[in-house]
């Protein structure tokens, strides 16, 4: 499972930048059946979290109203350069991680 | 005498081409023109559309070594951006040493088998979905052109028989939704041309990439009609016939498609 996050190249400390972030998964309900009627055992992510140089940016616990390859977008403030570190978990105990820098000037 | 011959002609051919209302050359609209403008947004942003996670993937496995040689695909083709470029515009096309028309996806199978020395992918598996996806994404923005001349003829016909043929439950022929009534609304949503140019897509309905191969056995389902296995030739055959069809449409994939 691959993750990428968007970030801007650079940005101006104070700024309020955008985050993007696209985790590819299969979000699987749990309420399907395979095409010989067995049930496909449930797996989503049930926790999403960003780490700004080591800060806790964003905590989001999803579960299975999340479509498919979850895309998520918030907001945070550049103060230095330095890190964002994506981690998400799911069902199966699976942790996955994804890194960006960013550069901040003064 | 010969003026007879021709009215007669003339009448004979008038209730053909009003049974095959086929779609003017200036009429001919990409599926992209009937998604709503979320899905347009979707498709055309290279960041959240969830296609392009599997053309990246392809991106890797195509430097990747597999089978018997350790070799990779760039070690035969090298750097695909050059060498792939405008190759998935032609397909399917005739394979020169065998013969048969064969599909992209064919096609990487048998490159795989037989130059790899790789077991083969299995049909919408992840790692051949994501290989056709970055092989038809390198031709993006280049307009299809089949070549339905030569040996593809046979190919082409049977393809559009099968387009013009009522299947199935409902009795209906894909020319019945896709070249009499596109742009119609058939439940919530506007019926397409039924062109393919923007697969391998992401379908939403699916919450995945799929093959076109795929994408016509759903349609079939549609009709309720048998749906046919992976591979098998009437799918290649029906496919010419809609890149045919779709002659000079960019190609967009990875699509979204609802």
């Amino acid at each position: 499972m691959s993750a990428r996050i968007q970030l801007p190249a650079e940005a101006r400390r104070g700024e309020i930048i955008e985050v993007r972030v696209l985790i590819q998964h299969p979000m699987e309900t749990g309420y399907r059946f395979n095409d010989s009627g067995t049930p496909i055992p449930r797996n989503v992510i049930h926790t999403i979290l960003c780490a700004y140089n080591g800060t806790e940016v964003l905590r989001a616990e999803t579960s299975s109203g999340i479509a498919a390859n979850p895309y998520l977008q918030f907001f945070m403030v550049a103060e230095s350069s330095g890190e964002l570190l994506l981690t998400w978990i799911d069902d199966e105990g699976v942790r996955g991680t994804e890194r960006q820098s960013l550069i901040v000037r003064e | 005498m010969k003026a007879l011959i021709l009215i007669a002609l003339v009448f004979c051919a008038v209730p053909a081409a009003a049974q095959r209302r086929v779609i003017s050359p200036s009429d001919v609209k990409s599926g992209f023109e009937f998604l709503g403008p979320d899905l347009k947004k979707l498709q055309q942003d290279d960041f959240a559309n969830p296609g392009t996670l599997w053309v990246d993937r392809g991106e890797k496995l195509w430097r990747a070594a597999a089978g018997g040689d350790g070799k990779s695909c760039a070690d035969c083709h090298g750097d695909a951006r050059t060498s792939m470029k405008g190759v998935a515009v032609r397909y399917p096309k005739i394979d020169e040493r065998t013969g048969k028309l064969m599909s992209l996806e064919a096609r990487i199978l048998q490159s795989r088998v037989e130059r790899q020395k790789a077991p083969p992918l299995a049909r919408e598996s992840e790692d051949l979905l994501a290989l056709s996806a970055y092989i038809t994404s390198l031709s993006r923005g280049l307009p299809m052109e089949a070549n339905i001349d030569g040996p593809a003829r046979r190919n082409f016909e049977l393809g559009e028989a099968f387009f013009f043929r009522r299947r199935g439950q409902l009795n209906l022929a894909c020319m019945h939704c896709h070249d009499a009534n596109w742009g119609r609304t058939l439940f919530e949503e506007r019926i397409s041309q039924g062109h393919p140019n923007a697969w391998p897509a992401y379908r939403l309905d699916w919450q995945a990439m799929g093959s076109l191969e795929r994408r016509l056995r759903a349609c079939l389902s549609g009709v309720r009609a048998e749906i046919l296995p992976y591979g098998s030739p009437e799918y290649t055959d029906l496919a010419l016939y809609l890149s045919w069809r779709a002659r000079g449409l960019p190609i967009e994939s990875p699509g979204v498609r609802r």
